[in-house]
């Protein structure tokens, strides 16, 4: 086509520029203005970080350190959501795509696993207060079959216990994910390898750590970095079940950060919390975008 | 490495001809089926739980709704949550759809032309450009809700679905994009330049020949960008206040309360909330899945 044209795709990306500068551009550089600044709206430097950290509900690892249960402050409660829930969704989400891959009646599973996926997050919020609850959830349905009553509890509702809840929670939510990734990953993989495999007389598990393990990696790379993304800005499911609390020990940071801009009307503190998520999904994404880029 | 269970025809076959048959499954198939089928019972529990709960009325789910002593099912649920006294479901389902319909649609027109430009012209920002929708497509909600606010509420669209659909539809734009740009450059050029050469215009042939061939993609982009939509909690409960105007994600949380939860309503509610995305996504399975391996970029 004609390369000298360049009034044209000015044309067809004016939308698009004006679009993003108004509502993503613009506000991404503002938030981080915004975090500089003080009440009444003048420059105070770091005092808004500083004034974050202070806060026993975004940084109290004193309790961690003690033993004692959470609040451990939003920032450390989505540092153990990650250390939990990426692994345990990984490990289920890899083995639903090579169990259900042979089995009868895997195609329609998998779907119902992916449901998790497809839900609303705050629909999937109750799903997990429905499980949990005492008297009308199956968790402690079974916990009194196997003869274990005396647990049951609700167990959203105790600081001891919710936090562990909602991040094996999640894993059930997010799994639907990495097992689809795999399964598409899977299917990439050419026959002939195993056929060779086989023949060379590997055993399975060699099979699995020499052939399917390295062939995953780009689906493993997707799959990791999508996971860390959505770990560091849970949101619905922790508002719906109990607002953060009891006593903060289900706060998150993108919660966190709701509540101080919206509930406090802390602009600066919110806009602070939300420039730190930020950097850490940079952090996080750095590796995709680079290998997006390089595409 | 595939496993498959012999067909067995039962009728046709004596009692000790199907021993005969079973025989031949390996051990191993059969111990690879019961633990996938018992693994897949974990995710699929919560949802028949729900099911259940939604159509018994509440001293039987307290009960347990895996006991079926007494059964009696009752529509009350359904009823109680679609004339919700606080959060009724019948017209923040109607809402929802008021809002999701066009963020959907608009974006993806408007990223088709962004993303045609970026596959088929060279322009002096181009790879500069590509480079901040990449990462654009990283930032997290928070990042922008705070100054989102303020705009809208100069702009008069605060509490108001245009403000929404706006963002909505600036939100989607850069995995748009990046998705639609990966498809065009894929597309042959020759037919484009024939169409050129005989005159046609570039806008002519962006909707004539290049959308067309796009279909499957914007199957892709319309499934996922409605399901996101549609399930959006974070732009709706800051952009979104008065109560005849919330959207359906925002009713169903308001729901359960603090104390005592009736979960037949609550379950009745979840299910008319989630049926939604679910038959967008039975329907455009096949889209769904290969926008979101495809693009694998949207949280």
């Amino acid at each position: 086509m004609n390369l000298r044209q360049t009034k044209i795709p000015l044309f067809f990306l004016a939308p698009t520029i004006l679009l993003l500068t108004l509502f993503v551009i613009f506000p991404v550089v503002n938030t981080v203005y915004i975090s500089f600044l003080g009440e009444d709206d003048e420059f105070v430097g770091l005092e808004n970080y500083e004034d974050v950290f202070g806060r026993r509900n975004f940084w109290n690892p004193q309790n961690l350190v003690e033993g004692n249960p959470p609040p451990y402050g939003a920032l450390i409660h989505n540092g153990i959501w990650i250390v939990l829930h990426l692994p345990l969704s990984l490990f289920f989400g890899l083995l639903l795509a090579i169990l259900l891959r042979d089995v009868k009646g895997g195609a329609v599973i998998k779907s119902a696993v992916f449901l998790g996926m497809v839900i609303p997050m705050t629909v999937g919020g109750i799903l997990l207060r429905f499980v949990y609850d005492d008297r009308a959830g199956i968790l402690n349905g079974l916990l009194r079959i196997v003869g274990l009553g005396d647990l049951t509890r609700t167990w959203t509702a105790y600081p001891q216990t919710i936090l562990l809840a909602l991040i094996l929670g999640t894993v059930w939510i997010w799994t639907g994910f990495s097992m689809i990734v795999y399964s598409a990953g899977l299917e990439g993989i050419p026959k002939e390898l195993f056929e060779a495999a086989k023949i060379d007389g590997a055993s399975r598990w060699r099979t699995f750590r020499r052939i399917t393990v390295p062939m995953l990696k780009p689906a493993t790379i997707i799959v990791v970095t999508m996971t860390l993304l959505w770990e560091l800005k849970i949101f619905d499911i922790v508002w719906v079940i109990q607002q953060g609390g009891p006593g903060g020990a289900s706060m998150v940071m993108a919660l966190m950060m709701f509540l101080e801009a919206f509930l406090n009307r802390s602009f600066g503190t919110a806009a602070a919390i939300a420039t730190m998520l930020t950097v850490l999904t940079f952090g996080f994404a750095a590796y995709m975008v680079y290998r997006m880029v390089k595409e | 490495m595939k496993l498959k269970l012999p067909e067995l025809k039962l009728s046709k076959l004596k009692p000790l001809e199907i021993v005969a048959r079973l025989r031949k499954v390996k051990k191993t198939t059969i111990l690879f089926h019961l633990l996938a089928w018992g693994v897949s019972l974990i995710w699929i529990l919560p949802f028949l739980g729900v099911f259940m709960a939604s159509i018994r009325p509440l001293p039987e789910i307290l009960n347990g709704w895996w006991n079926f002593d007494v059964f009696n099912p009752t529509l009350r649920g359904f009823v109680g949550a679609w004339n919700h006294p606080t959060a009724p479901l019948n017209r923040a389902l109607f809402n929802s759809l008021l809002v999701t319909i066009p963020s959907t649609f608009i974006p993806i027109f408007v990223a088709a032309l962004g993303a045609y430009s970026f596959a088929r012209f060279k322009f002096p920002t181009r790879d500069v450009l590509f480079f901040v929708l990449v990462l654009l497509q990283t930032i997290p909600q928070q990042m922008v809700i705070i100054p989102i606010f303020r705009i809208m509420i100069s702009l008069g669209l605060w509490n108001n679905y245009i403000g929404l659909i706006l963002v909505h539809t600036a939100f989607a734009l850069p995995w748009q994009i990046f998705f639609l740009r990966n498809f065009f450059s894929a597309l042959p050029v020759e037919i484009e330049e024939a169409a050129r050469i005989d005159g046609a215009s570039y806008l002519k042939i962006f909707y004539k020949i290049v959308l067309p061939l796009t279909l499957p993609a914007l199957a892709s982009l319309t499934a996922l960008q409605f399901v996101w939509v549609w399930n959006d909690f974070f732009f709706a409960i800051v952009l979104i206040s008065s109560p005849e105007l919330r959207l359906a994600t925002q009713a169903v949380a308001a729901m359960p309360g603090r104390l005592a939860i009736d979960w037949t309503v609550v379950s009745a509610a979840s299910i008319m909330v989630m049926i939604v995305p679910i038959i967008v996504y039975v329907a455009l399975q096949r889209y769904y899945v290969r926008g979101l391996v495809g693009g694998a970029v949207k949280g």
